[in-house]
């Protein structure tokens, strides 16, 4: 807590002088990786944007996530997701997924009638499951590459194809279109930023202490998690590569046996995992069951 | 002393007890009951619900450890260029990138409150010997997050060698970083990065010991 106050005393020096960095480092390319063509530029985004986080944002989260009862910002967060599920929908149907779209039109109407106008996911229980899909997974699945991965301000992370996909979400969103009261909308899209931001706060810590280049960590992250929302949580193996040539080091082989099954026989197939996975709803909740060796 | 060193025997007991149990234990079973024995002590644990941080890394040696490759883990977390390490070197980089995971995990344990766990359906052909298990914690007030296990079969039961939380793996997520750091200071300099790291993540030492303030 006072770490905070400190630092916000520091913020508007701070985020001019990012400011400044951005407009400076821009266009510099670093350390080379294909997927980051312009790192320079994105490392000053990020520490604007987490100067901006450190100074505004986060902080207006934590008071939220301290004065709301957990069952409030559950509803909170429940509202804007029943919202956010006609979208998952109509992008499940562009990707091919009839069944899955038909689903989150029934978890729509569920909840919006059973479930208090979104308040309550009554639908998941009902075996309807939640799935996050956006425009930018959809132009994924059609085939569209990640493109460079680019720092926006304040949003964060993206990748070209991202940020197409962003704007895509953010002319359909429901919230920004809604008629009548401006105050009402605009107080709508500010409650659901900071929902937003306070569901990620307990992420934060571990990811501190996990993060040798907190940069780097958020980017790659950032890119495997899209690429696993893409493939609906199954994506193909990435190639291990750290096994040896069989002749080199006779040591190193025993933990690594199966690396060289996947090589050789290919990757295993996932398709029963998936089948498993593409209905049925998760079971079994821990507590119910006491566990003793 | 004499009662903590007893406790002691009997938590080895138990750990091996259960490592020569695991021998025949279907993964998503070996999943379901270490995490349901890590969260029931995380519930009923008087010193580590009042933040005793030492007592929840013992909780993560003692029980989640044994069930996890780290040297399969080490290796994935470099990709290639793991092949241009000495055989010390390895050793040296699962020792210090362990320390890094488990104080990561242990922490995350600690800001544990009432999430639980649901099991994902999961079914395996009898000749599998790499299966991902999928679990999901639902958190008040919160999105549950998706918690898959990576785990291949060895002579001693079936391992973890990755965890992936929301589609992001702990382990391969280090690729990049790693590889940065060997470009810049060589495996050496991995090393020392790694120490560093590890040596800024030694937890707070305890308030007093347990005189129940609040």
């Amino acid at each position: 807590m006072t770490k905070t106050n400190k630092q916000s005393n520091l913020n508007i020096r701070s985020v001019l002088a990012a400011t400044a960095a951005a407009a400076l480092f821009t266009g510099c390319a670093t350390s080379g990786n294909p997927k980051d063509p312009i790192e320079g530029y994105n490392r000053a985004m990020f520490s604007f944007n987490e100067t901006v986080d450190k100074a505004v944002i986060k902080p207006v989260a934590q008071g939220y996530d301290f004065v709301m009862p957990d069952p409030v910002q559950t509803g909170v967060s429940n509202f804007f997701a029943n919202i956010a599920d006609l979208w998952t929908g109509v992008n499940n149907l562009l990707q091919g997924k009839p069944v899955d779209a038909l689903s989150d039109a029934g978890r729509v109407l569920v909840n919006s009638t059973l479930g208090i106008l979104g308040l309550f996911d009554v639908a998941t229980p009902m075996g309807l499951e939640k799935h996050e899909e956006d425009f930018g997974q959809t132009l994924g699945r059609w085939g569209v590459g990640d493109g460079a991965y680019v720092v926006l301000p304040i949003l964060g992370p993206r990748t070209v194809r991202d940020t197409f996909g962003l704007a895509a979400d953010i002319y359909v969103d429901p919230v920004r279109d809604a008629d009548g009261h401006r105050g009402y909308r605009n107080t709508a899209i500010a409650l659901r930023a900071i929902d937003t931001r306070a569901n990620l706060l307990k992420a934060e810590d571990a990811l501190e202490a996990a993060a040798i280049d907190k940069y780097a960590y958020v980017r790659d992250a950032y890119l495997q998690h899209r690429r696993s929302a893409i493939h609906d949580g199954n994506p193909p193996r990435e190639a291990d590569d750290s096994a040896s040539l069989p002749s080199a080091n006779l040591l190193t082989m025993e933990p690594l046996e199966s690396t060289w099954t996947m090589m050789l026989v290919g990757a295993p197939e996932k398709s029963d995992v998936d089948a498993a996975n593409a209905s049925e709803p998760a079971t079994g909740s821990v507590d119910t069951a006491a566990v003793s060796f | 002393m004499f009662k903590r060193f007893v406790q002691l025997l009997m938590v080895a007991f138990a750990a091996s007890a259960v490592a020569q149990a695991n021998v025949l234990k279907a993964p998503d079973v070996l999943v379901k009951e270490v995490t349901e024995d890590v969260l029931t002590t995380l519930r009923t644990d008087p010193s580590i619900k009042a933040g005793d941080t030492a007592k929840t890394a013992e909780l993560v040696e003692t029980r989640v450890l044994p069930h996890f490759n780290f040297t399969r883990m080490t290796a994935l977390a470099l990709g290639k260029e793991w092949r241009a390490t000495t055989p010390e070197q390895k050793k040296v980089l699962t020792e210090e990138f362990r320390t890094l995971l488990v104080r990561t995990y242990s922490n995350a344990l600690t800001s544990y409150r009432n999430q639980t766990i649901d099991y994902r359906p999961f079914k395996m052909g009898a000749a599998d010997t790499d299966v991902t298990v999928r679990t999901q914690i639902n958190q008040p007030g919160g999105r549950p997050i998706p918690l898959d296990y990576a785990l291949e079969k060895k002579e001693e039961g079936w391992k973890v060698y990755d965890v992936m939380v929301s589609g992001v793996s702990l382990v391969t997520n280090y690729r990049e970083t790693f590889a940065a750091e060997i470009r810049a200071g060589g495996v050496d300099g991995l090393v020392k990065t790694l120490r560093a790291k590890n040596a800024s993540n030694v937890p707070a030492p305890l308030p007093a010991p347990a005189t129940a303030t609040k």
